[in-house]
């Protein structure tokens, strides 16, 4: 089956979820007999997309339209559809975000796609073409089988491990058809945090709750994020009290989260906020309350005072 | 200005989940049931907005009877009337197909969703829709006003927000802080019980994903403690054994 992947670029460069959706769709296509195509829109540099080769894509289309550099679920799906006729794809691969889904969906919904958002494994192509999703926020998994033609899935991070290789794709000008419907919102404004790491980029966070007392001392929990190269989250109490930006905020009514490690500090571990953290490889709580739940689903636990343990271990990392 | 806000009906976010019949079905039996926290967000901004500008608001459920009461407790907060599309809904094209067809009967100005359902956690009705019906749809939107027909709204990106400006009709996927959630007073409670709750029948769909079964994650093993005395121990292990740094 050819495979075409919707990539996410942050200033030109393919992020690490998009890079497993290339990784995704190399495996689908692999098992399947077929070829993988990378859709880069907005601004992005060639060598930096070529890149994609690395990860098992044979080809790039990048619709450079200016237009484009700016999120836009309408003109990005009518660009992802004219792509999946152009390379005669019949699936479909984009990480799991909002920007993914609202573009999985209207699309999926124009090619009378079968679609699923949140797949956690591979499929299963062996006679027909099922594949396991997260559902219940974490606390279950369904199997679906995607019937129609073309399919559409949304990865979950962590849904393939990534094995970059040397190889380099071929980067194509593509310039899809754009109608004045494609064009429906304008954008008047946005606040960004200049070069924080994203979370759901992050390999690893660490995050901090109700716990750390107050906005005034986090430093110690940001310092150890710095030494670990790690985004930094916090529970929904601590955005609440606006001690830390509302886009950091993990849980079940905030983002969702599934890094190779996940550090909390002082953070109880309410089911809403597990809710938001359950697909993490590697759970680690630091608590001062042994009996604080976040530790029955954790994979290593410290019973101690944040402000004693969180400089430790930055220590530790920086003596290597 | 008419507002519909679609609602599903999902078990409390501290159920505990598992599955019968094969593992092809919720056990529903002893599971509280509640309006899904995203779409309650959605049902607050509405009646808001409702009650600034006049106008209708309308909730909409595809669901079994199951989901009455959650319908009647968006009746008490402020909905004037309600559509229950009669199905078990089997996957998310289903439920789109199924709002797409009233909101064409119906023509409202803004049709307001929860981000994402808590029950299948997709995050993508609002978009199904959205191209079912020719119009934009936007999520997670955290902020919305409107006026003279026009919506001025936030949308939170990777890593921050964006504002944006765009005309009625439009879909909207909400989350916090957009409103406060709103709980039934009496006065509301009593009127709801006389607010016209329409049933109708589902329209028929093409089936393009079929449920194969359910099933619960593998049990977690214990939890490996390490004394705060020998917190460095801690990046070894992360290191050598977990293998994640
Ligand atoms: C519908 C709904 C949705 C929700 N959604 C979310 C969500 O998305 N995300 C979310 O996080 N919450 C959510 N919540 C709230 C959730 O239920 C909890 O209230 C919240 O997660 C608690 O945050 P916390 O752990 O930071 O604070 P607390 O529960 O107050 O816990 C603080 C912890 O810090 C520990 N501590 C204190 N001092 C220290 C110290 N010096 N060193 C070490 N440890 C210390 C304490 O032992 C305690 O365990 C939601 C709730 C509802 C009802
Ligand atoms: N069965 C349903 N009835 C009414 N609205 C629904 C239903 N399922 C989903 N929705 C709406 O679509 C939003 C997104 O759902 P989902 O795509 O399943 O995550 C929800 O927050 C609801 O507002």
């Amino acid at each position: 089956m050819s495979v075409l992947v919707f990539l996410e670029t942050d200033k030109g460069i393919i992020k690490k979820t998009s890079q497993e959706a290339i990784a995704y769709g190399a495996a689908v296509a692999s098992a399947t007999g077929g070829t993988v195509t990378a859709l880069a829109l907005g601004e992005g540099d060639a060598s930096e997309l070529a890149k994609a080769g690395r990860f098992g894509a044979a080809k790039v289309l990048h619709a450079a339209d200016p237009r484009l550099n700016q999120e836009n679920s309408l003109a990005y799906a009518s660009a992802l559809v004219q792509a999946v006729g152009a390379t005669g794809s019949t699936v479909v691969i984009l990480a799991k975000s909002g920007i993914g889904d609202a573009v999985a969906a209207r699309a999926a919904a124009r090619l009378k796609a079968a679609i699923v958002s949140g797949a956690t494994e591979l499929p299963d192509t062996a006679g027909g073409f099922s594949v396991k999703r997260s559902i219940y926020t974490g606390k279950a998994f369904a199997t679906v089988e995607m019937k129609a033609p073309v399919k559409i899935i949304a990865i979950r991070k962590n849904a393939v491990d990534v094995q970059a290789e040397e190889g380099s794709a071929a980067v194509e000008v593509f310039n899809p058809v754009f109608g004045d419907n494609d064009f429906k919102a304008t954008v008047t404004g946005s606040e960004k945090a200049g070069t924080q790491l994203s979370l759901t980029d992050a390999d690893i966070i660490v995050s901090g709750g109700r716990g750390m007392k107050g906005p005034e001392n986090w430093q110690p929990l940001i310092d150890l994020a710095q030494a670990l190269g790690a985004a930094t989250g916090c529970s929904k109490p601590v955005s609440d009290l606006d001690w830390r930006p509302h886009h950091e905020h993990i849980g079940q009514t905030g983002i969702k989260v599934a890094p190779n490690l996940y550090i909390a500090c002082g953070i109880s571990g309410a089911i809403q906020h597990l809710a938001g953290v359950n697909g993490s490889k590697c759970i680690v709580v630091i608590n001062k309350d042994p009996e604080a739940p976040f530790f029955k689903a954790a994979d290593y636990g410290i019973v101690g005072d944040v402000f004693d343990v969180l400089p430790r271990l930055t220590k530790a990392i920086k003596e290597g | 200005m008419k507002i519909l806000v679609c609602i599903t009906n999902v078990p409390d976010t501290t159920a505990r989940i598992s599955f019968t019949d094969g593992d092809t079905k919720l056990n529903k039996a002893g599971v509280q049931y509640i309006i899904g926290p995203y779409d309650d967000y959605a049902l607050a901004r509405g009646v808001e907005l409702k009650e600034q500008s006049g106008g209708m608001l309308t909730v909409l459920n595809v669901g079994p009877a199951d989901s009455e009461p959650q319908i009647r407790k968006a009746l008490a907060i402020g909905a004037d009337d309600a559509i229950r599309v009669d199905a078990e809904p089997v996957d998310s094209f289903f439920v789109a197909e199924q709002i797409a067809h009233v909101a064409r009967q119906n023509g409202y100005d803004l049709i307001l969703m929860g981000r994402e359902s808590i029950d299948f956690n997709s995050g993508i009705v609002h978009g199904l829709v959205g191209e079912l019906l020719g119009i934009p749809s936007f999520s997670p939107v955290m902020k919305l006003d409107i006026e003279g027909g026009k919506a001025r709204f936030a949308r939170e990106i990777d890593g921050g927000k964006e504002y944006l400006e765009a005309d009625l009709p439009l879909i909207l996927g909400c989350q916090e802080p957009i409103a406060e959630w709103k709980i039934p007073n009496m006065r509301g409670i009593m009127t709801a019980r006389t607010k016209p709750l329409q049933v109708v029948e589902p329209v028929p769909t093409e089936e393009l994903t079929v449920l194969q079964k359910y099933e619960l994650p593998p049990a977690k093993g214990a939890c490996r403690m390490i004394p705060a005395e020998e917190a460095e121990t801690l990046i070894r292990l992360l290191k050598t054994e977990a293998k994640v740094l």
